[in-house]
């Protein structure tokens, strides 16, 4: 009997949180759809201007905002994937215990800092350095919402594939060194191959977390909704949008269902990043190529 | 007969413990040496010794020589890699790399830096064959070696290790995860191995001893208490210890 209930509530648990995962994406479509009733889709896909309030022609293009988010995300990523496994690598298979002991705390302490502070961070630090280096006109800039999203998101890879690395079986690293194979080849050629699906679920997550972040980058980035490929120009991400424009809007108006298509737009580019990962996961996940 | 491995007043400790004392043994060229006794005797720990694979774990700490071909393999400026190239070993556990077939075989020889294809494929082919697993699996090289069995997989492991020409190749407990069947394949294998490389195979199973090895040493608490001709120590052992062990009286 008491077998019986925890069998069910573990059940329950699991799918509740599946409920309201969906419940979360029929909300965002049932209110994103109906802005569609006025704009085309074409337009909020391929339109250029974002100028949801403009009272000549109001406009809900949202290709600025997904290149600010596209831009931010993959500075970000860039710096962030290769750091973080590096970082995760000399952890898990070169530190001696007690640099072990020292790093992995702050790491884990570096993934609980409220993004509001590298937020601030961005704002009066990062920005004058960027400045300085390069005398850039815009102070926020993309480059400085990348590199802030970039320190933030490290922890998290970090944590993730340090644990991946951690356990791959001792049995591959030995059958490596037997062959006569160094520390160095060993870690290259076997330790992270076989960790690989957990270094990409480490990575996936880094970029949940990058692309899904909204105050640091609202913070850091300058928040102009324009296209002009230059790292050194201000961007305005998808999620900054949200959080901007969200408390200002009338309900249930044109913008308000605009705003909701955009969450829609996100929420499809995470799921399509993470179909695709486990994809690519099971395909090569088991020859290690 | 000619000598391949000499120990010299070997001793190996992991901290305060001396798992090995004192070992001064032989081991012959192109003869299949078992090592016997009971758990935690050292018999992993001397193995380990000869291929300098004690050396990964940090508290060791190794006096006394051991010679391969009369050179002591603890020197000063003998090296590792070369070592592990010419000692070779197969594990308890199967353990080929989560890779394709092909790519387990082919490992070694690349990290000593062939890329050449033809060649690989060559060397690939050659060892499956020797390891006498080629027809089984000679028509799906690029599948995963994960998917093969457990016996298929130590074979795979025989293969790989081949595949950088060693001259020994140290066996731990090679057959403990397998079943009868998949022993029976191995223990062939290490007959037909025997004629060109030097082996020497750790196990805790007396008959497996007796059915496979030329010479068997019997270690007790880290001591080498008994070695000789297979024949010899089983029939007619000159220690106690010895004969109590084989006829079960403890282990």
């Amino acid at each position: 009997m008491k077998e019986f209930l925890i069998e069910k509530f573990l059940f329950a648990s699991s799918i509740f949180s599946i409920i309201v995962v969906t419940l979360i994406f029929l909300l965002l479509f049932s209110q994103g759809i109906l802005g569609f009733r006025e704009i085309s889709i074409i337009d909020f896909l391929f339109g250029q201007t974002w100028q949801p309030t403009s009272l000549v022609k109001a406009e809900f293009g949202t290709v600025p905002l997904v290149y600010g988010t596209a831009v931010v995300t993959s500075i970000a990523m860039a710096i962030s994937v290769p750091v973080g496994i590096a970082i995760a690598v000399y952890i898990a298979e070169i530190a001696n215990p007690i640099e072990k002991e020292i790093l992995k705390p702050i790491v884990e302490l570096l993934a609980g800092v409220p993004s509001v502070v590298y937020g601030f961070f961005a704002l009066v630090t990062l920005a004058t350095w960027i400045q300085q280096l390069t005398g850039t006109n815009s102070r926020l800039n993309a480059l400085n919402g990348g590199l802030i999203l970039a320190i933030m998101v490290i922890p998290t890879i970090v944590s993730l594939a340090e644990d991946a690395i951690s356990s791959v079986p001792r049995e591959y690293r030995e059958g490596s060194m037997a062959l006569g194979a160094s520390k160095w080849e060993t870690i290259k050629n076997v330790t992270v191959p076989s960790a690989a699906p957990g270094i990409l679920a480490a990575v996936l997550l880094g970029f949940g977390r990058a692309v899904g972040e909204t105050m640091a980058v609202l913070m850091a980035t300058g928040n102009a909704a324009v296209v002009n490929f230059n790292i050194l120009d201000s961007v305005r991400t998808m999620t900054a949008t949200i959080v901007i424009e969200t408390p200002e809007v009338a309900f249930g108006s044109l913008h308000y269902h605009a705003l909701f298509g955009v969450a829609l737009l996100l929420f499809l580019i995470t799921f399509v990043f993470n179909y695709m990962a486990g994809v690519i996961m099971r395909r090569y996940g088991r020859t290690g190529r | 007969m000619p000598v391949k491995i000499e120990t010299k007043d070997l001793t190996v400790s992991f901290g305060d413990v001396d798992a090995i004392k004192n070992v001064s043994m032989e081991i012959f060229t192109n003869r299949v040496t078992a090592i016997i006794g009971p758990s935690g005797c050292g018999k992993s720990t001397l193995i380990k010794s000869f291929n300098r694979m004690n050396d990964l774990v940090s508290n060791v700490k190794i006096t006394g020589q051991v010679l391969l071909d009369g050179e002591n393999i603890y020197g000063t400026n003998y090296d590792v890699v070369t070592l592990r190239k010419k000692v070779g070993m197969i594990f308890q556990k199967p353990n080929p790399f989560p890779k394709s077939i092909y790519d387990n075989v082919a490992y070694g020889p690349r990290i000593h830096g062939i890329h050449k294809k033809e060649i690989l494929d060559k060397i690939v082919e050659e060892n499956l064959k020797k390891a006498a697993l080629w027809h089984e699996v000679s028509d799906r090289l690029n599948s995963s070696a994960m998917d093969l069995s457990g016996g298929q997989q130590q074979r795979l492991c025989i293969a790989r290790a081949l595949a950088v020409e060693p001259e020994v190749i140290l066996m731990d407990e090679p057959c403990s995860a397998l079943d009868p069947i998949a022993t029976a394949k191995i223990e062939g294998l290490i007959r037909t191995l025997s004629r060109d490389y030097t082996i020497v195979v750790v196990t805790h199973n007396m008959q497996q001893a007796a059915r496979v090895s030329d010479y068997t040493a019997f270690l007790y608490l880290g001591k080498l208490i008994e070695y000789g001709l297979t024949k010899d120590v089983f029939e007619n052992p000159q220690n106690d210890l010895t004969e109590k062990y084989l006829t079960g009286k403890f282990g």
